[in-house]
């Protein structure tokens, strides 16, 4: 325990989160894969959005970067051009990814930045109180979803295969062990790996919606899922309407800021001597 | 090495001085007519080992120099009038957490997609307030083709010695205007880079002066450890919601460019001591200014002209000094009247100031201003 505490700024505890809140376990899985793979905490920088989830950043101890919503993704992109030997982590919820940040998101994985993203999917916006997200389930409640919700939600894991991410993975808060190895697995990937970690907001998705306690929430998530391994092996029936968790896809390529250092290789092999055209600076100085 | 004499357009210059800056990341996206300044950068920053990326939008642009700048490299992205308004969200984003990177805003005709291929002066307001929430920003104004080199230049300099972000307002004519241009030897260029605190022990990234004090700025993945966020922060850069926090950030932060107003505001004169007509211009407006203020002189007019290259701060001085003596101040520009709000304010009643707006997508023609320069005396 003294090991892990030693990943957060401890003077910024204790945390903004509600009572019973799923973004806590997932914060603490994050960090536990970090443990387990050795990252040297000043190589590491953590960005995050807005939204509850976002506010994870703040309470650990890396470089971190807390920016506007919607937005990690690109100032993630940002960092990790400007110093590719980092480990950037990018940690978000399921409206600041899906709905504002959509757009950067699906960029990211089509470039296969090497980024690890975290959605912590509470399925509902919980910062301003409830308001239906890209992510609530059809039919269910929120403050702006009054007589239910009328629309579809994303597949995340889908949407994270179909834009290129080379690693894609999903667990929840009750299956913190294999959420733990995903994660380990994620930021072992060289491109990027997105790990979509289902949370419980039982304060603003949970009681409006009749879902009980925190620890009945624990149970209806994981009454939804289905290991994808196991899912296999099952007759369609049985698998029909729950969520794999799991692996769901890893095929390694080509990491983009790797891409850009092979090109900046070759442009100076073909430019010898020519530092610059405009302006002669000197090659790779700051 | 000798200096270099080259023919450059306006966007071909602001490329050259970011990269005599330091300029080593490079985000945006295709706008018109700002384009060139991508496509230079995409051929020119691989070669020295710098990075470019097109982003998916003008939001992920400056979202992405945001991120490089802190991970300590001299960044800027470049835009036009729609672009610069999705960038706006972010622009506060930088001023708030202080984080140095440069905008070249080369402006065309609004409002929406306007007239993409035509020159307008219409962000001199947004440039200045477009982001909300009280926060600083310098805004510099080129001239003529070899002050955008000069003045991209001068934009990386006080951003990084300010932590403030800086705007490099063009336009369609300034930018793709070819002019004979005369660069300095690199041996001259000294540009500046922001300071950094000397060790890891006690570092307080926001910890300064309250009096326009600039703070010690560590880059990302050097061992500092420490939160950014656009909350308001405290000296250790932890989220608060004190009122004495708030009052005293967003104080000190518009301390850093007023406490330094003088330092900051350059510009050109001519003719003005004895002038009784005056010309308050910049960019392109100014060309066409500059040609009729020396056509009124030589016909026996008291003419004079005051060229402004930053733009914002407000070169207060400046104007008040000249509403001390000219009777009559004309200021046009391509925009129903922005610049002539800020002058009309510091010359408070003391001359008649005449706005005169130019919006059909046209630059000014000589006559235009001689004529109301003739009309004024």
């Amino acid at each position: 325990m003294s090991e892990m505490l030693s990943y957060f700024r401890q003077e910024r505890l204790p945390h903004i989160w509600c009572p019973g809140c799923g973004h806590g376990t997932i914060t603490g899985a994050l960090v536990r894969a970090i443990e387990r793979l050795g990252l040297d905490k000043n190589k590491v920088c953590v960005v995050s959005g807005i939204g509850c989830s976002s506010r994870a950043v703040g309470y650990l101890d890396f470089d971190t970067l807390h920016t506007a919503h919607g937005r990690a993704l690109a100032f993630a992109t940002g960092i990790k051009l400007a110093r590719p030997d980092l480990k950037v982590i990018v940690m978000t919820g399921d409206g600041d990814c899906t709905a504002i940040g959509g757009n950067h998101f699906i960029h990211a994985a089509r470039r296969n930045i090497g980024i690890t993203t975290i959605v912590m999917n509470n399925e509902i916006y919980g910062m301003t109180s409830g308001q239906y997200s890209p992510m609530t389930p059809k039919g269910f409640i929120g403050t702006t979803a009054p007589y239910g919700n009328l629309e579809p939600h994303f597949d995340l894991c889908e949407l994270a295969k179909a834009s290129g991410a080379s690693y894609v993975a999903r667990a929840t808060s009750f299956h913190v062990p294999l959420l733990i190895d995903l994660i380990e697995k994620a930021l072992q990937n060289d491109g990027f790996s997105v790990v979509e970690a289902i949370a419980q907001c039982p304060t603003y998705l949970g009681r409006r919606n009749k879902l009980g306690s925190a620890v009945d929430m624990l149970n209806w998530i994981k009454d939804q899922t289905i290991n994808a391994k196991a899912a296999a092996a099952l007759p369609p029936e049985k698998r029909e309407g729950k969520l794999l968790i799991g692996e769901l896809h890893n095929a390694p390529a080509p990491e983009y800021t790797a891409s850009y250092g092979e090109l900046v290789t070759k442009v100076q092999r073909s430019f010898e001597n020519v530092k610059g055209g405009l302006w002669e600076c000197a090659p790779n100085s700051d | 090495m000798p200096k270099t004499i080259k023919l450059m357009q306006g966007n071909e210059a602001c490329t050259a001085g970011a990269l005599a800056a330091g300029l080593r990341f490079y985000a945006g996206y295709p706008i018109t007519p700002s384009t060139e300044i991508a496509e230079l950068c995409s051929e020119e920053l691989p070669k020295i080992g710098g990075k470019f990326v097109q982003m998916e939008d003008e939001i992920g642009s400056i979202a992405a120099i945001i991120g490089a700048s802190l991970a300590g490299k001299k960044s800027m992205t470049a835009t036009s009038g729609p672009g610069f308004s999705l960038m706006q969200e972010c622009l506060g984003y930088a001023s708030l957490c202080e984080v140095p990177i440069v905008i070249v805003n080369v402006q065309r005709m609004g409002p929406s997609t306007g007239m993409p291929t035509s020159p307008a002066q219409g962000e001199v307001m947004q440039s200045r307030w477009g982001t909300h929430g009280d926060h600083p920003v310098i805004v510099l104004a080129p001239g003529n083709v070899r002050e955008c080199f000069d003045l991209t230049l001068r934009a990386f300099d006080l951003s990084e010695k300010y932590r403030v972000p800086a705007i490099v307002l063009t336009d369609e004519v300034i930018g793709h205007m070819r002019e004979k241009v005369e660069l300095p030897d690199p041996a001259d260029v000294k540009p500046l880079r922001r300071a950094a605190p000397a060790g890891r022990t006690g570092y307080k990234p926001y910890a300064a002066d309250p009096n326009g004090g600039v703070p010690l700025m560590a880059s990302f993945g050097e061992g500092y450890r420490y939160h950014v966020t656009g909350l308001f922060h405290d000296e250790t850069g932890a989220p608060s919601s004190k009122t004495e926090v708030a009052d005293r950030l967003v104080r000190r932060l518009q301390a850093k460019v007023d406490l330094h107003a003088d330092e900051i505001c350059d510009y050109a004169s001519e003719s003005l001591e004895d002038c009784e007509v005056a010309v308050i211009s910049f960019g392109s407006s100014a060309m066409s200014s500059l040609s009729a203020v020396r056509r009124a002189r030589k016909e026996g007019v008291k003419a004079g002209m005051l060229r402004l290259k930053t733009i914002w701060p407000f070169p207060e001085k400046a104007v008040r000094e000249l509403a001390g003596h000219a009777k009559t101040i004309l200021v046009p520009e391509m925009n129903l009247g922005q610049l002539a709000l800020e002058v009309e304010r510091v010359v408070a009643g003391r001359a008649r100031v005449v706005r005169i707006g130019k919006v059909n997508g046209e630059l000014f023609r000589p006559e235009e201003i001689h004529s109301a320069v003739m009309g004024a005396k």
